[in-house]
């Protein structure tokens, strides 16, 4: 008996196919592999209250990742969805349609405010029988009717007020294929007052259009705000990943001493794998189902609520089908792929599981590569990110993703290294730390989500701190000096007069500094042939209006003042040229390409004095020739505007609304406008909210899924708490032992990621050319809510913590 | 003794780290005959059995089962054989918390590929013979000590092992049931000619092995050798 | 049979230590007795494979008569041996109560026969180790045979089984405990 001694080659390993003998499960059939998954989804299943819970907790955390990624999935989709819609009840015209056919119609718009909802409206006039009708209406409504969106419909059955100003009969509902959602307020009214603009966009109040949906333009926000939505996407969906990971690792050290009891009754390694993929697959198949249920229950909750006036169908919420498919095959398959790898550094023998690697320093170079791979992929677009050039989306999102994960990956070197180090202390840090020692891979990875989400708010943060400016826009408005704004098309004079006389009457209104405007150009415009005519606006208005709107001193009825642009304004060249004392000015207004009508000349009196422009209350600052009715006769404008500048009472919080009532009922095309000292881009403000919601989404995730672990950790080691406390180990100290060893590991995630963070926003800040600027506060508040939801799952799990403690801990199985 | 040896062991070494477990140990196992290892705690008993069950790699030495080599066999090889050949019994912990007793003493069969319907058939008659019918439905965690070794006895026997590995299948047991599994267990092995390699430190537990072996400090002497 | 010990000289032993009168009084207690009867309740409870002597019972009988602890109730005239009726007295009530109210004194066992076996290979440069596992392999030997003789379904064998097995059991730690230490013992003797 003498064979050799030594060739225990491949003793350990698992079989990788060389070698000579044949396993007998070699090319494992289809029936093996579903025995095998069987088997693991058996486990996921059965394992009585406890084994249960730890699937339900999969599932849920599976499920809420899935849900989120659905609701991405489906923001695309819903988007195109909405903007199909929008195109496609477009009334403004592609072109001039000069006359009308049976089957044009005229339209005007008339939107309005009320109560700080904005209400779309549209009045329309068919100019024959075939008209078109817009999307969701199948008849146009008669003059004086009206069809309503729903929501609009309940708005004005509760307001009086909105009633008054929208008088028309409500002959029906708009249908949904002409909303983008239930809360929008639109209306299409019939209209008999319409009339046609003619070539030159005077003369009328409608155009004239020959259907729906002609035009399509997007709010091109421009590549800062598509690097701002690119990485927002990429801060809230990674930890969304790295909680669908952490949820199928549940229970993982059970699973291997579970599997270790099978490898002794004969389950060789790939089996074992095979079961373990089926238990993570069963937690993710369950979860995918869970995600689906709670997307789709979230969706219908989605139809009563509006953010900032946007709603949105249930229907057109629907993920686009190869983003569903992905999210299907992809969270499996993530499932699978994340077991193996945990398993990879663990053999899983019959007397139990042998970590390998144990006492190897984790090597720390691959784990730095990672970000700065991601850094360099950043780093071509370095001050690249402005005006209108195109953002690399694919490039750039690698990039922020790659440091994001570097944050991670570099994670459990540096929890090693500096758990490694730490000595003595009080009992309770002993133990947490001597725990820590032997587990800092599952202590690293408890907290990688708070990581990556603290990383990535941070790098936001800054991002939006330094691009605020971009968005955020000062009007030079002066609320205390008017209120409210208010711009008619006028026939002539006498009607603006008394539509800034209805305007001052109206209830709430204070003061209303009306004028007329129209514009003027050069003398010999009707020779001029190469169409360059001169643009030379005028202003009529009484003497303490004039004042709200250049730097008049002296000013009586008959005054004239010539006010000379400011800086970047008009064109001083002409206004130097042709606004003079003495000179004149033809007032039939500059034509758009041909000289049209006979020129109405008027001499700038002599006595004209020039004043500087005064910032007016809504902030612009106007130019031109500034003349007191007296003056100059408004009739001999042409296309005048009526414009009304008003000072509201404070006491009377309705005073806007009574002033858009009375507006509204001085014909078509009156606009009013709020005066407000900012104004901020809508799409900014959503994507602000969208932060937040997404990041107290991602947190309350995190936190679940921390507390699981924690729970689980304990149950764990319940029968060595109960030995601690049977030799009289305070409760106190082992209640801190669990505190410590959340919160070093916290504490470090936390440093990690503000660095990480600080980083990733440097780079980002790099991008748009904008100086370095930390944002501590931001970062402090974030590490706070990092913090804040540690120690929340540390109170939490203390409930459990006592009750394990109890004696009956000791209990054997 | 006529019968070719089932199992054989020559000069077996093992060590972990600088401890030897194993200093040369020798051991016949044949068929139908139940061996008790017996030796003082840390003797090396339980490394050899997991030696000889091809569950740990010895560092040197020859261990041969029906006459292949178990040294050179392939983890896959050797799992195989543990299910179809090897049936274990361990004093606690081998049975999988997740399953009901039925199923665990099923899952060597549905391992080696049976329908869980015929698996578990044979799995409660098995329960049946070892007079824990009653538990078949309830989990490892829900029965009591003895219950839990008759049903690992039960899952050791149901895939008609030839060899039972058994490391002091009554240490967590009090004399009476530990007594009550020792009696089912060889009767069972008994019947079915299966070989039992028992691992215990009590002699009342080697009393029901037909022959015993010793090992002391890692070297085991074989009786029917020295004999 | 190899020799030293046996199951039967074991049994011997423990029942030996017993007093045959008590015993044969408490089967009294239920009851007045034939002499035959008396034997045959006896064996069947504590003879086992060793049946009382019929002239044992007898002459137990005898003393206990002239004690004044049992009376004859009555002779049955016949055929063969005369057939007295025994009933246990007052006197012998107390006694039986006094009997098992007395604890057994705990057996030392001291194996003297076995040290002084050790002692001596040890000073003639023999191997005690191979005695020891000599001896060893015998008890375990007798321990196999009782373990056996347990399956049967008889409840009262199987605790008399047990009581040897524990007993030798003992006897094997002890082994097991000389052998591990016995360098030690060859370096005391030795000295």
């Amino acid at each position: 008996m003498s064979a050799p001694h030594e060739p225990f080659a491949g003793f350990d390993r698992a079989p990788s196919g060389a070698g000579p003998d044949r396993a007998p499960d070699s090319g494992a059939g289809v029936r093996t592999w579903a025995r095998d998954l069987a088997l693991g989804a058996r486990f996921a299943a059965g394992g009585g209250r406890e084994g249960w819970t730890r699937t339900v907790l999969t599932a849920v955390g599976v499920g809420l990742g899935v849900a989120l990624l659905l609701l991405a999935a489906a923001v695309p989709p819903m988007m195109t969805v909405r903007d199909h819609k929008r195109v496609a009840r477009d009334a403004m015209s592609s072109g001039y349609v000069a006359k009308p056919t049976d089957s044009t119609l005229l339209s005007a718009e008339a939107d309005t405010t009320y109560h700080d909802k904005d209400i779309t409206g549209i009045l329309l006039q068919p100019d024959g029988p075939n008209a078109a009708t817009p999307p969701g209406v199948t008849k146009l409504p008669a003059p004086g009717h009206m069809v309503v969106s729903p929501a609009l419909h309940r708005l004005l059955d509760g307001s009086p007020l909105l009633r008054q100003r929208i008088p028309y009969t409500i002959d029906g509902a708009i249908g949904r294929a002409g909303l983008m959602g239930p809360a929008e307020l639109y209306f299409y009214a019939g209209s008999d007052r319409l009339t046609a603009r003619d070539a030159e966009y005077r003369n009328g109040n409608a155009d004239r259009i020959t259907g729906f949906g002609h035009r399509s333009n997007s709010a091109v926000m421009g590549p800062t705000f598509d690097l701002l939505l690119v990485i927002m996407l990429v801060v809230l969906l990674l930890p969304v990943g790295v909680f669908i990971a952490t949820a199928v690792r549940l229970g993982g050290e059970r699973r291997d001493r579970r599997l270790a009891a099978l490898r002794l009754v004969g389950a060789d390694n790939r089996m074992t794998r095979r079961i373990a993929a089926g238990e993570a697959l069963f937690g993710s198949v369950l979860g995918l189902l869970v995600g689906g249920g709670l997307f789709f229950a979230g969706r219908q909750l989605a139809s009563h609520v509006t953010i900032r006036g946007i709603s949105a169908y249930p229907a057109d919420m629907t993920p686009a089908t190869t983003l569903a498919v992905l999210i299907v095959l992809a969270v499996p398959l993530t499932a699978v792929a994340v077991t193996m790898l945990s398993l990879r550094g663990t053999a899983i023998e019959p007397l139990g599981v042998v970590r390998q690697g144990v006492g190897r320093g984790r090597r720390v170079w691959w784990r730095l590569v990672i970000p700065v791979v991601g850094l360099v992929l950043l780093l071509p677009q370095f001050g690249h990110v402005h005006g209108d050039s195109n953002l690399n989306v694919y490039q750039t999102a690698t990039g922020a993703v790659l440091m994001l994960i570097g944050v991670t990956a570099v994670l459990p070197w540096v929890v090693e290294q500096v758990v490694g180090r730490l000595r003595g202390g009080p009992v309770a840090w002993q133990l947490a730390t001597r725990r820590l020692q032997l587990s800092s891979n599952a202590a690293a990875r408890m907290v990688s989500g708070v990581t990556v989400a603290v990383a990535g708010a941070i790098a936001l943060q800054m991002l939006f701190t330094a691009v605020d400016g971009d968005f955020v826009h000062e009007t030079g408005g002066d609320p205390s000096r008017a209120q409210v704004m208010v711009d008619a098309p006028v026939a002539n004079g006498a009607q603006a007069r008394d539509f800034n006389q209805r305007i001052a009457a109206t209830r709430g209104v204070r003061q209303a500094y009306g004028y007329v405007n129209a514009d003027a150009t050069q003398p010999d415009a009707d020779r001029v042939r190469d169409g360059d005519f001169a643009y030379l606006p005028v202003v009529v208005g009484d003497c303490p209006t004039l004042r709200q709107m250049a730097q008049v001193s002296a000013c009586s009825p008959g005054s004239v003042f010539i006010v000379p642009p400011a800086d970047g304004m008009g064109d001083p060249g002409s206004a130097r040229s042709y606004l003079r004392p003495g000179s004149r000015l033809d007032l039939n207004g500059p034509p758009q390409s041909a000289y049209v009508g006979t020129p109405r000349l008027w001499t700038i009196p002599r006595t004209a004095r020039t004043a500087a422009p005064r910032t007016d209350p809504t902030g612009s600052l106007s130019w031109g020739l500034f003349a007191t009715p007296q003056a100059l006769d408004t009739s001999l404008l042409s296309s005048p505007t009526a414009n009304s500048m008003v000072v509201l009472d404070p006491r009377q919080p309705e005073a806007v609304e009574y002033v858009r009532n009375t507006t509204a009922k001085l014909g078509i095309g009156v606009d009013v406008f709020t005066v407000h000292s900012t104004t901020q881009q809508n799409s900014y403000t959503q994507l602000r909210r969208g932060l937040f919601a997404g990041a107290a989404l991602t947190m309350a995730l995190i936190g679940a899924s921390l507390l699981v672990m924690m729970l689980e950790q304990l149950r764990d080691r319940k029968k060595l708490l109960a030995v601690l406390v049977a030799f009289g180990t305070r409760r106190s100290a082992l209640a801190w032992s669990v505190l410590w060893q959340t919160a070093i590991p916290v504490v470090l995630g936390l440093v990690l990621a503000c660095a990480g963070g600080l980083g990733l926003g440097a780079a980002l800040l790099a991008m748009t050319s904008r100086p370095f600027h930390p944002d501590w506060s931001g970062m402090a508040a974030m590490s706070a809510i990092g913090a804040a939801v540690v120690l929340g799952v540390t109170l939490l799990s203390m409930p459990p913590l006592w009750r394990l403690m109890r004696a009956d801990g000791l209990r054997t199985e | 003794m006529t019968t070719e040896p089932l199992l054989q062991a020559t000069d077996v070494r093992k060590s972990y780290g600088r401890t030897a477990a194993l200093d040369g140990a020798d051991l016949t196992v044949r068929a139908g005959e139940v061996v008790a290892v017996m030796g003082p705690s840390g003797s090396g008993k339980s490394t050899l059995l997991h030696c000889l069950a091809g569950i740990v790699r010895a560092d040197s030495g020859e261990l041969r089962y029906r006459g292949q080599d178990l040294t050179a066999m392939s983890d896959g090889r050797r799992s195989a054989l543990r299910r179809s050949d090897f049936g274990f019994v361990f004093q606690f912990g081998q049975l999988v918390p997740e399953l009901t007793c039925l199923e665990n003493v099923a899952i060597p069969l549905r391992l080696a590929g049976e329908r869980r319907r015929a698996a578990e058939a044979k799995a409660a008659a098995w329960l049946e013979r070892l007079e824990v019918a009653d538990v078949a439905g309830q989990r490892p965690g829900e029965v009591s000590g003895g219950q839990g070794q008759r049903v690992a006895v039960a899952r050791a026997l149901v895939a008609g092992p030839r060899v039972i590995f058994a490391d002091e299948p009554t240490g967590a047991l009090d004399s009476l049931n530990g007594e009550r599994v020792m009696r089912l267990l060889t009767d069972a092995a008994h019947d079915t000619g299966a070989a039992v390699v028992l691992v215990t430190h009590e002699a009342r537990v080697a009393a029901y092995s037909d022959r015993e072996i010793v090992v002391r400090d890692g070297k085991s002497r074989d009786t029917e050798r020295v004999s | 049979m190899r020799g030293g010990y046996t199951w039967r000289v074991y049994t011997a032993c423990s029942v030996g230590g017993m007093s045959i009168g008590h015993t044969l009084l408490g089967l009294l207690e239920s009851g007045p007795r034939h002499g035959y009867d008396l034997k045959r309740a006896f064996d069947e409870r504590f003879g086992h494979d060793r049946p009382l002597a019929y002239g044992q019972v007898y002459s137990t009988m005898a003393r206990l008569l002239k004690n004044g602890l049992v009376e004859v109730e009555g002779i049955e005239p016949g055929g063969g041996p005369e057939r007295k009726r025994y009933a246990i007295t007052d006197a012998g009530i107390t006694d039986v109560e006094a009997w098992l109210a007395q604890p057994e004194r705990p057996e030392p066992y001291l194996q003297t026969t076995l040290y002084t076996k050790v002692v001596l290979a040890l000073l003639t440069g023999r191997s005690a180790a191979d005695l020891l596992d000599t001896q060893r392999a015998e008890h375990l030997r007798l321990m196999r045979e009782l373990t056996r003789r347990k399956s049967s379904d008889d409840l009262a064998d199987q605790l008399i089984c047990d009581h040897a097995l524990f007993h030798l059991e003992a006897d094997l730690r002890w082994l097991e405990l000389t052998a591990a230490r016995l360098d030690q013992l060859a370096a005391a003797v030795t000295r």
